[in-house]
C-alpha cells in the first residue's frame, strides 16, 4: 500500500519537474509563436472535388515558407477547418478561425454564394480573406483580396477572341443556375449587343447543379448552330455537370471545328474526369494553364507534384491565384512588419509579385490583381495548347462598365477615398443612385 | 482586292508549274503563326503533290514534327518519314522537332483539304468523310474532281452523299445555269437534315425561282423536322427513364419488397462505378487489348462488390432496426456519409475516369433521329436488368423464398426458410442491382464520391410513383417520368421543368397515395 503511494508521489513529482520544464521554453516562445494562417475549403460535399487541392496547395506553400525559415522570423501554422459544402457553415467556420483560432488571414472559399456567406464575417471582425477563383465581379470590400479574374478577365477576353479568330456570330449562353453565371452572362449579354448581335442570335440557358442529363440541350444547342451563322457556346456550367455536357457534346458529334465550346470553369481538374479525346479544339479562358512554358510554372509542378507523391497531380488556375496571393500576403506582411490584419490591408496594395505565367501581378486599389488572360484548346492529353493570350496583364475592372447601375462606380481602398463603391456620378460611397 | 488576290493566284499557279522547287509546296507548313500553317494547308491542296495527303493527316493526328530550316517529318513508332517524300528522313533525330501547332482554324483547313485530296481514297470510310468535307468547305476548286469521283463512285450511298456535296457546290458558284441550281436546291430538300437547312436559309444573289425553292424547301424541311423532334424527344425520354430506371430497381427491392428505407441506396450505385474504374484501371495496365470488353467484366464485378456490401450492411446494421423505419432511414443516411467520406478518402475526391468503349461512342443517324450508343446500350441493359430481375423472383427458389418471406414471414419460418438469411441475400440482390446501375451510369455521368446522392431522390420518387412492391411499376413509372421529364424540359427549361415533374407526382400521390399500380390482396394488409 504504502509502496503504491510513494510510486503515485515519485509520479506526482515527476510530472511538476515536467511541467516545469516545458513552461520556460514556452514562455520563451510567446514572442516567437507562429503566426497562425486560416484554410476555409470544402473536404467533403460537392465541391470538394475543386477545394481539397486548394488546401494541399496552401499547405505546400506554408510548408514551403517555413522551410525558409519563415516570415518576420516566426513560423507559419496552418489551420484547416472544413465547410463541408454547406454555405452557412461558411460563416460559421470563418468566425471560428477568427475569433477561436486568432488567425492572421484566411485563404479559401470556391462559390461566390460561399465567399458572400462570410463576408459579414470578415468585415466585422476586420480579417483578411484571399478568394482565388475567377467570379462575376460586382463587389469589392475592404476585407477580401480577389485573386481571381473578374469578368472583363477571363469572360470578355474569351467573347472577343470568339469574334475576331473564330467569326462567331451567333451565341449559346449556358450556365449552372446560380449568382456567377447568371450575372457573367448578363454581362456577357450587354456586351454582345453593344457589339450588334442580335437578340435573336442570342441563346441563354440555364441548368441545376450537378445536371446529368444534357441530350435535349446539347440538341438544342445544335439545332440553334445550323441557322448558317458560324456559333460558339459560352458556359459558365460549373462543376460535376461539366463531365456528362462534354460526354454528350462528344457523342452527338458537335466537334469544335463546328462548334467551339469556350469554358470558364473547366480546367485541368475537370477535364482529368473525361476522355478528352472527342473534346480536342473546345476552348477554355484562363489566367494561367499547366502547360504554360516557362521556368517559373516547371518549378512549380515539380513541387506540387513533390509535395502530393503524386507523378499525375494537375495544376491549375486557382491554384495558381493562391500562388500570387500566398506570396502577396508575405510581402505584405514583410512591408507592415507585423501579420496584424489592420496594417496589413493597406500593405496590400502596390505588391506585385512573379506569377506563374511568366510576368508579375500586382495588388490594385480595388483589392484585385492584374492577369494576363490565355485562352487555351483542349488537347488529346487533357491539357491545355494556348492558342492567344494578351500582350500584357489587363486590369480588373470589378464594376462592370456593361451593366445598367454598376457603371458609374469605382472601387478605391487607399485613404482619402476608401470605398468599395464609390459612385462618379453622385460623387458618393455607397452604390448605384438608384 | 479580289483582283490583287486572283493576281497573286495566277502567280502561285505559274511558279507551281516550274518544274524546279521554286515554290515548295511544304513551306508554309513548317511556319510559326496559325496562320501561316492555314494558308500552307491550302497551298498544299491545291498543288496535290502526292504526299500531300498522307502529310495532312498526319498533322490531323498530331504526328507532323517540323524544325529548324523547314524540316517537315511524319513520326511513325520511333521512325521519321520525310513528309515531302515519303521516304525515310536521312540525319534527322527527333529532338530539336516539335510538333506542328494546330488551332481550330487549322483544323477546319486540314479537313477541307483532305476533303479534296482523298476523294478517290480505295477506303470507303474515308470517301465519305471526304464527300462530307466538301460539303462542309464548298471549295469551288473541288468541283470538277468531285465530278470524277461520282462518276467513278460505285457504292450508292456514296454517291448520293457526293451528289448532295455536288449540290452545296452547284449553290455556292454563282456562274451555275438556273436549271442545275433548281436541281441543287431539290437534291439538299431530299437530304432534308440540320446541315441542308442550314445551308439553304442562307443562299444569298440567287434567281428569284430558285430563291423560292430554297426558302420551300427550308419549310418543308423544318416540318419534317418538327415530326423528328417528337420521335427524338420519346427517345430521349426513353433513355432518361431507362436511366431512372436501373438506379430505381435495386431499390425497388430493398424498398419495395422488403420496406427497408435505405439512404445508402445511392452510395451502392457509385461503388459499382468506383467498381468499374478498378476494373478498367487493372485492364490497362495488364491487358489493354481487352479494353473494349471492360464494361462485360465491370457488370458482374459490380454486382458482387456491391451486392456484398449490402448483405455485410444488412447482417450488420438494418437487422437491427427492422420495424423502426425511422431510424433505419437515420442510420443507413449516417451510412451514406460514411461510405461517400471512404471512397473519398480511397480515391481522392477528384473525377475518376471511366473510359467509354468504342462501341459505345458516337451516334447514330437515323432520319432525323441521333440515336448516340451510349444511350442506346444503357436502354437495352436498362430492360435486360429489369427482366433478369423479374426472372429471378418469379422462376429461381431463391425468389420463391423471398417472396414468401416479405408475404408471410411467420408461414415462411415455419415452412423452414431461414428468414432471416433470405433477408440478407434480398438486401444483397437489391443492392448488387443498384451497383451494375454504377456500371451504366460511369458512361454518361461523373465517376466522384457524389454519384449515389444525385439518383437517390429521383429513385425513390420513381418507386412511389410507380407503386411500392411492383416491378412493372417502376418501369412504368420510371418510363413515365423520364418522357414527361424530356417534353416539359424544351417548354419549361431544365430547372423549372425539374419542379414541375415534381408538383404533378405530389399531386398524384394525394389523388392515389399507393401509386399507379397498387398491389392488392391480403400481402397488402401484412
Amino acid at each position: 500500500m504504502s509502496l503504491i503511494r510513494k510510486m503515485l508521489r515519485g509520479i506526482g513529482l515527476a510530472a511538476t519537474a515536467l511541467t516545469a520544464l516545458t513552461a520556460m521554453p514556452q514562455a520563451q516562445a510567446q514572442a516567437q509563436e507562429p503566426i497562425k494562417v486560416g484554410i476555409l475549403h470544402s473536404l467533403s460535399g460537392t465541391m470538394a472535388i475543386s477545394e481539397t487541392t486548394l488546401k494541399d496547395v496552401m499547405l505546400m506553400l506554408i510548408e514551403e515558407q517555413n522551410k525558409k525559415g519563415g516570415v518576420l522570423g516566426r513560423k507559419l501554422e496552418a489551420v484547416v477547418v472544413d465547410p463541408a459544402s454547406n454555405w452557412p457553415l461558411f460563416a460559421e467556420k470563418a468566425r471560428e478561425l477568427i475569433t477561436v483560432q486568432k488567425v492572421s488571414a484566411v485563404f479559401g472559399c470556391w462559390t461566390s454564394v460561399s465567399r458572400k456567406s462570410v463576408l459579414p464575417v470578415f468585415e466585422e471582425l476586420n480579417n483578411v480573406l484571399f478568394y482565388p477563383v475567377q467570379y462575376e465581379g460586382e463587389e469589392s470590400s475592404k476585407n477580401v483580396f480577389y485573386t481571381g479574374a473578374a469578368p472583363n478577365q477571363q469572360a470578355i477576353p474569351a467573347v472577343d477572341y470568339l469574334m475576331a479568330e473564330e467569326k462567331v456570330q451567333r451565341w449559346v449562353l449556358a450556365g449552372t443556375d446560380y449568382v456567377y453565371p447568371r450575372t457573367t452572362n448578363k454581362i456577357l449579354e450587354a456586351y454582345l449587343k453593344s457589339k450588334g448581335v442580335k437578340d435573336e442570335d442570342i441563346l441563354i440557358n440555364y441548368t441545376p447543379f450537378g445536371h446529368a442529363d444534357w441530350q435535349n440541350i446539347v440538341a438544342q444547342i445544335k439545332r440553334f448552330g445550323s441557322a448558317g451563322k458560324k456559333t460558339a457556346v459560352v458556359s459558365t456550367i460549373n462543376g460535376d455537370a461539366n463531365v456528362p455536357f462534354y460526354k454528350e457534346l462528344g457523342n452527338q458529334g458537335i466537334k469544335a471545328t463546328d462548334i467551339p465550346v469556350v469554358a470558364f470553369s473547366v480546367g485541368e481538374e475537370e477535364l482529368a474526369g473525361i476522355d478528352t479525346k472527342p473534346l480536342v479544339g473546345h476552348l477554355a479562358a484562363w489566367n494561367y494553364f499547366m502547360s504554360v512554358d516557362n521556368a517559373e510554372n516547371k518549378a512549380f509542378i515539380e513541387k506540387w507534384k513533390a509535395f502530393t507523391k503524386n507523378a499525375k497531380r494537375v495544376t491549375n488556375d486557382p491554384m495558381e491565384a493562391h500562388v500570387i496571393g500566398f506570396n502577396m500576403w508575405i510581402k505584405a506582411i514583410e512591408k507592415a512588419g507585423t501579420p496584424d490584419p489592420a496594417k496589413v490591408i493597406p500593405a496590400m496594395i502596390g505588391i506585385a509579385v512573379p506569377n506563374l505565367s511568366g510576368g508579375f501581378s500586382a495588388m490594385m486599389p480595388n483589392h484585385h490583381i492584374t492577369k494576363p488572360v490565355l485562352i487555351g484548346e483542349i488537347k488529346e492529353d487533357g491539357q491545355f495548347n494556348v492558342v492567344w493570350q494578351t500582350p500584357g496583364t489587363v486590369v480588373a475592372e470589378e464594376w462592370s462598365p456593361h451593366l445598367e447601375g454598376s457603371r458609374d462606380l469605382i472601387s478605391d481602398w487607399r485613404s482619402p477615398l476608401s470605398c468599395g463603391n464609390f459612385n462618379v456620378k453622385t460623387g458618393k460611397c455607397g452604390g448605384a443612385s438608384k | 482586292m479580289l483582283l490583287l488576290r486572283r493576281a497573286l493566284f495566277a502567280l502561285a499557279l505559274l511558279l507551281a508549274a516550274f518544274p524546279a522547287r521554286a515554290q515548295d509546296p511544304f513551306a508554309g507548313l513548317a511556319g510559326s503563326g496559325f496562320d501561316d500553317i492555314r494558308r500552307g494547308i491550302e497551298a498544299l491542296a491545291t498543288a496535290a503533290p502526292p504526299q500531300a495527303a498522307p502529310t495532312i493527316a498526319a498533322l490531323q493526328a498530331g504526328t507532323l514534327l517540323t524544325g529548324p530550316g523547314g524540316v517537315l517529318v511524319i513520326k511513325q513508332g520511333d521512325t521519321l518519314i520525310d513528309a515531302r517524300t515519303g521516304q525515310p528522313a536521312q540525319g534527322v533525330t527527333a529532338a530539336g522537332l516539335r510538333p506542328v501547332r494546330v488551332n481550330n482554324a487549322v483544323r477546319r483547313a486540314a479537313e477541307a483539304a483532305m476533303g479534296s485530296l482523298t476523294l478517290f481514297s480505295p477506303d470507303t470510310a474515308t470517301r465519305r468523310k471526304a464527300a462530307e468535307a466538301v460539303f462542309k468547305s464548298r471549295d469551288p476548286a473541288s468541283l470538277e474532281p468531285l465530278a470524277r469521283a461520282i462518276a467513278a463512285e460505285k457504292i450508292p450511298a456514296i454517291r448520293a452523299e457526293m451528289e448532295e456535296a455536288r449540290a452545296a457546290l452547284l449553290l455556292a458558284i454563282p456562274a451555275t445555269p438556273e436549271p442545275e441550281k433548281l436541281a441543287a436546291v431539290a437534291t439538299l430538300r431530299e437530304r432534308g437534315d440540320l446541315d441542308a437547312r442550314a445551308l439553304l436559309a442562307n443562299l444569298k444573289d440567287q434567281p428569284a425561282a430558285v430563291a423560292r425553292a430554297a426558302a420551300d424547301a427550308v419549310t418543308h424541311i423544318e416540318r419534317m423536322e418538327q415530326l423528328w423532334a417528337v420521335a427524338q424527344g420519346i427517345f430521349y425520354g426513353l433513355s432518361l427513364g431507362s436511366v431512372l430506371l436501373l438506379a430505381a430497381a435495386g431499390l425497388a427491392i430493398t424498398f419495395g419488397v422488403m420496406g427497408v428505407i435505405n439512404m445508402a441506396h445511392g452510395e451502392m450505385v457509385m461503388i459499382g462505378a468506383y467498381t468499374t474504374f478498378v476494373i478498367q484501371d487493372i485492364i490497362r495496365t495488364s491487358a489493354p487489348g481487352l479494353f473494349d470488353y471492360s464494361l462485360f467484366l465491370a457488370v458482374p464485378a459490380a454486382f458482387i462488390v456491391s451486392g456484398g456490401l449490402g448483405i455485410a450492411i444488412e447482417r450488420g446494421l438494418i437487422r437491427f432496426l427492422y420495424g423502426r423505419p425511422l431510424e433505419t432511414l437515420l442510420a443507413t443516411w449516417g451510412l451514406s456519409l460514411v461510405l461517400q467520406q471512404a471512397v473519398r478518402s480511397i480515391f481522392g475526391p477528384t473525377n475518376r475516369e471511366v473510359g467509354t468503349p468504342s462501341w459505345m461512342s458516337g451516334a447514330a443517324e437515323w432520319g432525323g433521329l441521333t440515336i448516340t450508343w451510349n444511350r442506346f446500350t444503357i436502354i437495352i441493359f436498362a430492360m435486360m436488368v429489369l427482366a433478369a430481375l423479374m426472372a429471378t423472383l418469379r422462376y429461381t427458389s431463391l425468389g420463391l423464398r423471398m417472396r414468401a418471406v416479405t408475404q408471410n414471414r411467420r408461414m415462411a419460418a415455419s415452412m423452414g426458410i431461414r428468414t432471416p438469411w433470405i433477408d440478407a441475400l434480398t438486401f444483397g440482390l437489391g443492392s448488387g442491382v443498384a451497383g451494375m446501375a454504377g456500371v451504366a451510369l460511369s458512361q454518361i455521368d461523373n465517376v466522384s464520391p457524389n454519384l449515389g446522392q444525385s439518383y437517390i431522390i429521383d429513385s425513390f420518387l420513381v418507386v412511389v410513383f410507380g407503386g411500392v412492391g411492383n416491378l412493372w411499376g417502376t418501369l412504368v413509372s420510371a418510363l413515365t417520368l423520364g418522357i414527361v421529364n424530356k417534353f416539359l424540359e424544351p417548354l419549361a427549361g431544365a430547372v423549372l421543368g425539374k419542379i414541375v415533374v415534381l408538383v404533378l407526382v405530389i399531386l398524384f400521390i394525394q389523388r392515389k397515395p399507393r401509386g399507379m399500380f397498387p398491389i392488392k390482396g391480403r400481402a397488402v394488409e401484412a
